[in-house]
């Protein structure tokens, strides 16, 4: 099939950006959305000129690297599906499509699709840990864990860290992920110590890093490769609220 | 600190850069004693370094997977100062994230028997025999402690309704050894030590450069004592200077253009140590996957894993006749006409006590020996059916979903075929490489001060890797071992042993990383990094992939080097070095690449017998199973660079088996 794309250009941070055209020619159904543009990609460094910059590594959907808006939705729409893992089966000759780099205040472009994720690494940093030092540990089976709460902070640990719930978010808001982990951990015996630490530190570490506020509008569950669920920002409300009325108390 | 080049005028001093004139002696310094009492006895030997010092040390990380992270946040936990690196945008991206089915552990929860030893024997007998005792067994005693480790980082592992762990089996292994968490244990895994290395770097003791290649190691009076690295977003090429220099950056399956690796892994960082001196051991050792999705064209960019566990309950056949293959190729005939009589179900025939679960490298070579034959299934020649039609008839479509629900789900996203009512098809593909910078059993390559832990480094896995014991290898040398063995060359060397970035060692290495850089950029010929990159993979992959024979391997040795001079005359790099710029980067891994696959190819050559992944067809028994030649090959080959287009010297480690007696493997 033949494609037209729609992509966004931009050189670096402070450059205004814009879009260019691109034809697709020959493109087989079989192909990953980042093997066609690969392919267009080809092209482009063959007359010479600076190939389309996009970000991937793994191509399985569980590095989280790849991140790009394609007509209008992160990754593209298919329902749990990365846009590494989005095949062109999914669209129809003569399509024009429309690629954009995740838009957010906290996710500042580098070039071109990629983006500067690094606020969701500060985030983690804040608190998504338990602290422990190699070595000081007890034998694993001595704390047992009941088989529902792993399997739920299990539902929560998927998340790849992409930011699509971000990027889809109209207040680019991080809740989602920071709910996932926030979760993750507090659903852990072991987790149980800097449960109220944690959620206030990454809490306060999502704000500071300019996401916006959540509105409990669920686009971000929609478009989440993991299909990490809303309950979990439910769940992480509770944890901050009990977190707060803690620190009050103390 | 890293510090913009200062143009200092580099004198033309007597460069100190290697060791290339002092002769490389291959000491494995293997602890003496009993095998079960010499890691306690070593670790007892081990120098320490007092703890108010620590904090004066320095040590650089580079890569942050499992291997990586672990030793980063270990080592910060002891009081080093540590620089971690990685390409990725965050550390949590490296490629152990993509790991799937477990991590091995000798915990033996299941009461079914496993003990460090049993693990231990596993391992080497997996290995074909090409794996170092000492080392192999003290992985296997450490294992037990990793799994503690990370269950108390709070990472999800699998659970039975008592609470406690669950595991499953994995190929290799008569016992339940296996921990996981869902199909995606290598994500959690590393998820708990970015969380680990996390907490260092809130902490202040460790510094993360993320987006960060390293493009070359600096030595000093014969110590690696540094690394020069080029920011990937600003190209700004910077020096960082250390007590001691830790590789952790993986394997190098993407030597062959299209592996199960992710697209960024790379050989740049182990070459570039190769080049300055370190030994390269066993680089023609790979491990090729029997069950990843088949390629589907020319725009292939990478290939997709399916686990193991499905030849659990999938059955592997293609049709008995050419004929019908051939029908099947051109779509006139579907699987589901082809009658019982008329599928070879080659691997139950040939191997009736193992049937579909021979191991790796044997359902590999058979796969390829029936499409050889004219006899694959899908239109570019290179596949075999994995059918699962007789177990959902057995046991009901429900139970197979809930068994490998997520991998049908997977392979119909991919394929668009919907693997309840058609087999799927599948082909073997490079998976894991065994080969990797020779190093001592303190994870020391042979230039003092330069490490190499996880999958850069060779010593656990010998000519072959059971599954699941990559993950355990890379946490074991990261958070277990190399804290520890580091202790003692640190202590030798003192406080005092680490240069400024200002040393003209430094100068040197970053002109000729700019230079290299340059050139890259200078050529304006047609050819893309990518078509090269492919062409030296297919050259590969027939030549030194699944089967190698010496005329394969000599001419593949006259077909490289012509490549890589057309690349030096013909490659395209458009845009600059003071930008973010992939293709660039591409290229620089590129060429890296062709010079390591005539080493590959090389080392293939010279082992005139056929161990684990490596099958050299003139080495095989009358049955067609591969013929080790313990009497001339039990040792590592380990590769010294002698200088541009100069033949690399071959060095040996002579293999002892002292506990596990060597037999030759049969699955019949
Ligand atoms: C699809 C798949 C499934 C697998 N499943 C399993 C399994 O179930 N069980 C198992 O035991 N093993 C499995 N393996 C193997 C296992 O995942 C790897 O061997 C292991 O994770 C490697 O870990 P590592 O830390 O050594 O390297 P990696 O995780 O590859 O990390 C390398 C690091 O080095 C960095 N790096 C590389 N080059 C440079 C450079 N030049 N400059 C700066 N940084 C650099 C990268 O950024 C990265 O941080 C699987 C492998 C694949 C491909
Ligand atoms: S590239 Fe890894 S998730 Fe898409």
């Amino acid at each position: 099939m033949n494609l037209k794309l729609k992509v966004w250009r931009q050189d670096n941070a402070e450059d205004d950006g814009r879009f260019e055209y691109f034809e697709a020619l020959d493109i087989s159904p079989d192909m990953s959305f980042l093997e066609m543009l690969d392919v267009v990609n080809e092209g482009i460094i063959s007359d010479g000129d600076e190939a389309i910059a996009f970000d991937s590594d793994c191509r399985e959907g569980i590095c989280g690297t790849c991140s790009m808006v394609i007509n209008g939705v992160p990754h593209g729409g298919q329902k749990g599906t990365t846009a590494c893992q989005l095949h062109m089966r999914h669209f129809n000759d003569g399509d024009t499509i429309v690629i954009e780099p995740w838009r957010a205040t906290a996710f500042p472009v580098h070039r071109d699709l990629i983006v500067d994720r690094s606020s969701f690494d500060r985030i983690q940093r804040s608190g998504g840990f338990i602290s422990v030092r190699t070595g000081s540990v007890p034998d694993a089976n001595a704390t047992p864990v009941a088989k529902e709460n792993s399997d739920l902070a299990m539902d929560a640990a998927q998340c790849i860290g992409c930011g699509a719930c971000v990027a889809a978010c109209k207040n680019a808001s991080a809740m989602l992920f920071v709910a996932a982990k926030v979760s993750h951990l507090s659903l852990m015996p072991q987790g149980q110590p800097e449960r109220n630490r944690r959620a206030l530190a990454m809490v306060n570490q999502m704000d500071e890093e300019g996401f916006g506020n959540c509105s409990v509008n669920g686009s971000c569950e929609a478009v989440c490769p993991k299909e990490i669920s809303l309950d979990f920002i439910a769940r992480m409300n509770r944890e901050y609220g009990r977190a707060l009325l803690k620190k009050g108390c103390s | 600190m890293a510090i913009k080049k200062k143009k200092t005028p580099t004198k033309a001093k007597t460069v100190k850069t290697n060791s290339r004139t002092s002769k490389v002696i291959l000491d494995s310094k293997i602890p003496a004693g009993p095998i079960a009492d010499k890691w306690d006895k070593h670790r007892f030997n081990l120098k320490l370094v007092n703890p108010a010092n620590k904090r004066k040390y320095e040590v650089i990380v580079v890569g942050s997977g499992l291997a990586g992270a672990s030793a980063a946040a270990s080592l910060a936990e002891l009081g080093y100062k540590v620089k971690c690196f990685c390409y990725q945008d965050s550390p949590r991206r490296a490629h152990s994230i993509a790991a799937q089915g477990g991590i091995n552990a000798a915990k033996n929860y299941q009461n079914d028997g496993d003990s460090a030893y049993r693990l231990f024997y596993d391992t080497v007998k997996g290995g074909d025999y090409r794996s170092r005792e000492s080392n192999v067994y003290r992985l296997a005693q450490v294992s037990v402690d990793i799994i503690d480790q990370c269950a108390a980082q709070g990472v999800p592992f699998a659970r039975e309704y008592g609470g406690l762990l669950a595991n499953r089996s994995f190929g290799g292994a008569q016992v339940s050894r296996t921990f996981y968490a869902r199909g995606q244990t290598g994500q959690q895994l590393l998820l708990g030590a970015y969380s680990a290395l996390n907490r260092q770097i809130s902490l202040g003791n460790v510094e993360m450069h993320t987006r960060s290649e390293m493009l070359d190691v600096v030595m000093i009076d014969g110590h690696a004592k540094g690394i020069v690295v080029r920011n990937m977003i600003s190209g700004e090429i910077s020096r960082h200077a250390a007590h001691s220099v830790v590789l952790a950056t993986g394997g190098y399956g993407n030597v062959f253009f299209l592996s199960t690796n992710a697209m960024g892994c790379n050989v740049t960082a182990s070459y570039r140590a190769y080049k300055r001196g370190a030994c390269f051991a066993n680089p023609c050792f790979t491990q090729i996957h029997p069950t990843c999705i088949p390629v589907s064209g020319d725009h292939q960019s990478k290939l997709t894993l399916m686990s193991e566990s499905l030849r659990n309950d999938g059955r592997v056949w293609v049709p008995k006749d050419k004929k019908t293959a051939e029908k099947i190729r051109k779509g006139e005939l579907s699987p589901n006409d082809i009658s019982d009589k008329d599928r070879d179900y080659f691997l139950e025939r040939k191997y009736p006590s193992f049937g579909n679960l021979v191991p790796r490298d044997v359902a590999s070579r058979n796969a390829k020996e029936v499409c050889d034959e004219g006899r694959s299934v899908v239109s570019s020649g290179l596949g075999v059916y994995l059918d699962f039609a007789d177990s959902i008839k057995r046991m009901g479509e429900n139970t197979v979903r809930e068994r490998y629900g997520n991998l049908f789900d997977m392979y119909e996203k991919i394929t668009g075929t919907n693997a309840y009512q058609n087999p799927m098809t599948i082909y073997p593909a490079v998976h894991y490489t065994m080969g990797g910078l020779w190093v001592d059993y303190n994870l020391m390559s042979n230039l003092p001060g330069l490490f190499a832990i996880g999958e850069a480094n060779f010593s656990d896995h010998g000519a072959n890797r059971l599954g699941a014991s990559a993950l355990m290898q890379g946490l074991a040398d990261g958070y277990f071992v190399l804290p520890y063995t580091i202790g003692q060359y640190l202590a030798e060397n003192g406080i005092s042993d680490r240069p400024s970035i200002d040393d003209s060692a430094f100068s040197v290495v970053q002109d000729e990383v700019e230079s290299r850089i340059e050139t890259l950029l200078s050529i304006k010929g047609d050819r893309t990094p990518t078509s090269f990159h492919r062409e030296l993979g297919q050259i590969m992959w027939d030549k030194c992939g699944m089967a190698r024979n010496k005329e394969g391997l000599e001419e593949a040795l006259l077909t490289i080097p012509k490549l890589r001079k057309e690349f030096w005359q013909n490659l395209s790099v458009p845009g600059k070095n003071t930008a973010l710029n992939q293709s660039l980067e591409h290229a620089g891994r590129v060429a890296d690449f062709l010079e390591f696959g005539e080493l590959m190819c090389r080392d293939a050559l010279q082992r005139e017998e056929s161990c684990g992944g490596h099958f050299r067809e003139e080495h095989q028994t009358p049955e067609g199973e591969a013929k080790r030649n313990d009497d001339d090959f039990s040792y590592v080959s380990a590769w010294e660079h002698k200088g541009e287009n100069k033949k690399p010297q071959l060095h040996k480690e002579n293999l002892v088996y002292d506990e596990v007696k060597m037999t030759q493997r049969s699955y019949k």
